[in-house]
C-alpha cells in the first residue's frame, strides 16, 4: 500500500496541534487533504471524492471536539460516520414476495455474474426456497456449461434452451418455473459493455418480458474510476434494484462501492468473498468504510472473535439442551444470543425450512412475545430460573407483577418451556455436529 | 465490422473520452495552478493513480517553467511527451530460436485470459505457425470447454485433463506433446486467481517450474492479462505476479469500453513492465499489438 494507514497519518498531521475546542477550518482542511488521498488511492471516483469531502467539511468545521478525542480522531469519526451512512442505510434483502420472484444478474464481462448466480441460488435454497437458474449467456464460449456445472455443485436445476435468443429463453424459463413449482428464477445474462447499444437493449427486452423484482448489478471490487460511468449507464437503462460487489477477498480497497452508491443511490446488497460457492455474504457498510479508508478491517476482526465465542457458547448450549438440566437461565441466555444476531425476521430467513413455515406471519408479534418472555425471566430469582419446578402460585403472581404481564402469561411460559425441553430431549440424537445451529429457537416454528 | 473498423472503434472510444476532457480544459487557457489541478484530475480519472499523476504533472509543471510556456495547449504536448518517455519504446514479443515457443498466461479472475489466448492462437495460426493450447485452468467450471472452443476457432490443438486435476500435470503433458508434435507455439492457460492467495500463487510457481524443467528456458514469455477497468489494485497485481511468475509483459483487455487503462502507466513507471498487446473486443480479431505512441496519440487524439 502506498499510503500508510489513514488514522496514523492523520495522527501525524495533527501531532503539532494540541488545542481543544471546536474544529477550525484549518484543522479540517488539513485532515481532508489526507482523506482525499486515501479515497483516491482506494479508487473512489475523483468527482465523488470532491462532493464527499465538501460535505464533510461543511459538517465538521465548528464542530465541538469530544473530550476523549483528538482533533484527528474527531475528523476521522465524522468521515467514518458520513461514509457509513452513505453506504448503508437500512439493511436491504431481496424482494422475493412474488411467486416466482425473478432476479436478473447484469454487469460487465468478467465481473463474476455466473459464479454469483450460483452462490445466490445456494443461499436461497438453504433458506427453503426453490430456485431455478436460467442460462441466458448465449455468447461467451462454454458459458452455459459453466452455469450447468455451478448449478450441479449447488444442487439447483439450470434451465437452458439451445439456439434461442435470451428473451425467448427467459420467457420459456418463466413458464417452466410456473409449471414445476420453482419460486425464484435467477437469470444469468452475458457480460456486456454499457456502451453496447444492441446488448443493452437485449437486457431491457428481458426486463419487459419478465418484470423482475430484482435487477442486480454485479461489480468487481477492483474497478477503478470508470465504475461511475458503467453503473450509471446500467442503472439508466434498467433501473437496477441493487448491487453485489465481487472479488472482495482480494486486497482492493473497493472505492468503487462508494462511487456506485453515490452515483446510482441503490443499495449494495451482498459482497462476495471467494471462488467457493458459500462465500456470498451480507454487505457491511461499516467494514467497507474501514476498508476504503485503509483503517484496517477492524470490524471483521472483532466479528470473527465474537463468532468464535458464540460458537463455543452454542456448543455448550447444545450439550445442555439435550440433557435434563436445561433451565430457564439457559433459555434466557439463548435468547440473548439470538438477539445479537439481528432482527427476528432476518434471522429466520437464515434457518433452513423456517422461512416457508413463517411466510406471511406477522413477526413483530413474535418479537413482542420474546420481549415479554425476557421480562418474565428477568423477574425471577436465580433459583427459580434454575429450578422452574419450584414456581408456585404465589411466585407466579410476583413474577407477573414484576414483569407487567398476567399470571396466564407466566403459566404459558412455563408450559412452553417444559414442552420445549421434552422436544429437545427427543431432538438430542439429531442435534449433534453440524446441524446444531438449526435448532436454536425452540419457542418458534411450531 | 472488419478488423480495422473494429480496432479503430475500440480505440476511438478510449480516445474520445480523454480528448474531450483535455481539449475543454486546455483550449484557449493560460497556464495557471488551476489548469494543472485540472490536468491532475484527468489523469487520476484515467486510473493513472495519485502518486504517478502527481509526479508526472510535477515534471510537466517544471518543464513549463523552464521552457517558459504560457499557452495551455502547449502543455498537452509536454504532457504527451512525458507519458511517452515513461512508456518507452514498443517492444513486441519475439519468438525464441528453438521451438516450441512457450507462453504462459496469468492474471486475476475474469480479466480475459482465455479469450486473449484464443485471439493470440488465431494470430499465430494466421502467421503459419502450428499452435497448441494447454487447458491449465482445471478449477473453474467449464474452463477447459471454453478454451476448447477457442482452439477450434483458431485451429489450434488442445491438451486438457479432467476438471480438478493438477494444472502442473497439464503443463507437463502439454510441453511433452508440443515437443513430439513439433508445435511452434504452446500457450498455457491458467485459472484466474487473486494475487493475495499465496497457495494459489504457489501453484502457479509450480506450473512454471514444471515447464522450465521439461524445457529449460521455458516459458519464454509470461503474460499478465489485465482488465482496463482495473483501478489501483492493478499495481499490486502486477507486483505480485511479477515476483512469483516472472511476468515480462502485460495484455490490456477491454479497451473497447470507456475505461482508460491508465494503471498501466503506473505499472510501467513503478515496475518497468511493458504492455505487449491490447484487447478491443470479444471477437477473434480483437487483439492488437501495443504501440505506446499510438496508445498516447489515441488518448489525446490527433
Ligand atoms: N469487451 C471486451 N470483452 C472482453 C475482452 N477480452 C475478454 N472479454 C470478455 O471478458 C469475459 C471474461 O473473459 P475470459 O477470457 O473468460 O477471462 P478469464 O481471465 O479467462 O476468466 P477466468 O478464467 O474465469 O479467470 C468474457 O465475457 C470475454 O468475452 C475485450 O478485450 N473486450
Ligand atoms: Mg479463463
Amino acid at each position: 500500500m502506498i499510503f500508510e494507514n489513514l488514522a496514523e497519518k492523520l495522527q501525524n498531521t495533527f501531532s503539532g496541534l494540541k488545542n481543544r475546542g471546536k474544529l477550525s477550518e484549518k484543522d479540517v482542511e488539513l485532515a481532508l487533504k489526507e482523506v482525499r488521498l486515501a479515497l483516491l488511492e482506494a479508487d473512489v471516483n475523483y468527482k465523488v471524492v470532491k462532493t464527499f469531502t465538501e460535505r464533510v467539511r461543511t459538517r465538521a468545521v465548528g464542530e465541538e471536539v469530544l473530550k476523549s478525542l483528538t482533533p484527528a480522531q474527531q475528523v476521522i469519526k465524522i468521515v467514518y460516520d458520513e461514509l457509513t451512512a452513505l453506504m448503508g442505510g437500512a439493511v436491504s434483502g431481496l424482494n422475493l414476495s412474488h411467486s416466482p420472484s425473478n432476479i436478473m444478474m447484469v454487469g460487465l464481462q468478467g465481473a463474476g455474474k455466473t459464479t454469483t448466480a450460483g452462490k445466490l441460488a445456494r443461499n436461497l435454497k438453504e433458506n427453503g426456497r426453490r430456485p431455478l437458474l436460467v442460462a441466458c449467456d448465449i455468447y461467451r464460449p462454454a458459458a452455459i456449461k459453466q452455469l450447468q456445472v455451478v448449478g450441479s455443485q449447488v444442487g439447483v436445476e439450470v434451465f437452458s434452451v439451445a439456439d434461442q435468443k435470451p428473451v425467448s429463453i427467459a420467457k420459456a424459463a418463466l413458464k417452466y418455473a410456473n409449471q414445476n413449482g420453482y419460486d425464484v428464477i435467477i437469470i444469468d445474462t452475458a457480460g456486456r459493455l454499457h456502451i453496447d447499444e444492441d446488448l443493452m437493449q437485449e437486457l431491457v427486452d428481458i426486463k419487459s418480458a419478465l418484470n423482475p423484482q430484482e435487477i442486480l448489478f454485479i461489480a468487481d471490487a477492483m474497478t477503478g474510476q470508470d465504475a461511475v460511468n458503467v453503473a450509471d449507464s446500467f442503472n439508466q437503462r434498467l433501473d437496477i434494484s441493487g448491487v453485489i460487489l465481487t472479488k472482495m477477498d482480494g486486497d482492493a480497497r473497493g472505492g468503487a462501492a462508494l462511487s456506485i452508491r453515490e452515483v446510482v443511490g441503490k443499495p449494495i446488497k451482498y459482497a462476495s468473498f471467494g471462488e467457493k460457492l458459500d462465500s456470498l455474504e451480507a454487505f457491511h457498510p461499516d467494514r467497507m468504510t474501514s476498508r476504503i479508508l485503509g483503517m484496517g478491517d477492524l470490524g471483521t476482526i472483532l466479528e470473527k472473535a465474537q463468532k468464535a465465542i458464540d460458537e463455543k457458547d452454542a456448543q455448550q448450549m447444545m450439550d445442555k439442551l439435550t440433557t435434563d438440566d436445561f433451565n430457564l437461565e439457559d433459555f434466557y441466555n439463548q435468547m440473548q444470543q439470538m438477539k445479537k444476531m439481528g432482527p427476528l425476521n432476518q434471522l429466520l430467513e437464515m434457518v433452513p425450512g423456517m422461512n416457508k413455515q413463517l411466510k406471511g406471519q406477522d413477526l413483530s408479534g413474535a418479537e413482542d412475545e420474546m420481549k415479554k418472555i425476557e421480562a418474565m425471566i428477568n423477574s425471577m430469582t436465580n433459583k427459580e430460573r434454575r429450578q422452574p419446578d419450584i414456581i408456585d402460585a404465589s411466585r407466579k403472581k410476583r413474577i407477573a407483577v414484576g414483569s407487567g404481564v398476567k399470571v396466564q402469561d407466566v403459566n404459558k411460559l412455563l408450559k412452553q418451556f417444559s414442552e420445549t425441553k421434552k422436544m429437545m430431549r427427543q431432538f438430542g440424537g439429531l442435534a449433534t455436529g453440524k446441524g446444531k445451529r438449526k435448532i436454536r429457537m425452540p419457542f418458534f416454528g411450531k | 465490422m472488419g478488423f480495422f473498423d473494429r480496432l479503430f472503434s475500440g480505440l476511438t472510444k478510449t480516445r474520445d473520452n480523454l480528448v474531450k476532457q483535455i481539449k475543454s480544459v486546455l483550449k484557449g487557457k493560460k497556464i495557471s495552478e488551476e489548469l494543472f489541478e485540472e490536468l491532475e484530475e484527468i489523469l487520476i480519472g484515467a486510473d493513472i493513480g495519485v502518486k504517478s499523476t502527481l509526479e508526472i504533472v510535477e515534471n510537466v509543471r517544471e518543464r513549463c517553467k523552464n521552457e517558459k510556456i504560457q499557452d495551455g495547449e502547449e502543455v498537452e504536448k509536454i504532457l504527451k511527451d512525458e507519458l511517452k518517455k515513461l512508456l518507452g519504446e514498443n517492444s513486441a514479443l519475439k519468438p525464441p530460436e528453438t521451438t516450441p515457443w512457450v507462453i504462459m498466461v496469468v492474471g486475476v479472475n475474469g480479466v480475459g485470459k482465455t479469450t486473449t489466448i484464443g485471439k493470440l492462437a488465431a494470430k499465430f495460426t494466421k502467421e503459419g505457425k502450428k499452435v497448441m493450447l494447454a487447458a491449465g485452468d482445471t478449477f473453474r467450471a467449464a474452463a477447459a470447454e471454453q478454451l476448447g472452443i477457442w482452439a477450434e476457432r483458431s485451429k489450434a490443438q488442445l491438451i486438457r485433463h479432467a476438471e480438478g486435476s493438477d494444472p502442473a500435470a497439464v503443463a507437463f503433458d502439454a510441453v511433452q506433446a508440443a515437443k513430439t508434435r513439433k508445435s511452434d507455439v504452446l500457450i498455457v492457460d491458467t485459472a484466474g486467481r487473486l494475487h493475495t492467495k499465496s497457495n494459489l500463487m504457489d501453484e502457479l510457481k509450480k506450473v512454471r517450474r514444471v515447464i522450465d524443467r521439461e524445457m529449460p528456458g521455458a516459458p519464454h514469455d509470461v503474460l499478465l492479462v489485465m482488465d482496463a477497468t482495473t483501478g489501483q489494485n492493478g499495481l499490486s497485481q502486477a507486483k505480485v505476479f511479477k515476483e512469483t511468475t516472472e511476468v515480462n509483459g502485460i495484455v490490456l483487455t477491454k479497451l473497447d469500453g470507456t475505461s482508460k487503462g491508465g494503471i498501466i502507466v503506473a505499472i510501467k513507471k513503478e515496475l518497468d513492465l511493458p504492455v505487449k498487446y491490447i484487447g478491443v473486443g470479444e471477437g477473434i480479431d480483437d487483439l492488437q499489438e501495443f504501440n505506446p505512441d499510438e496508445f498516447i496519440e489515441a488518448l489525446f487524439g490527433n
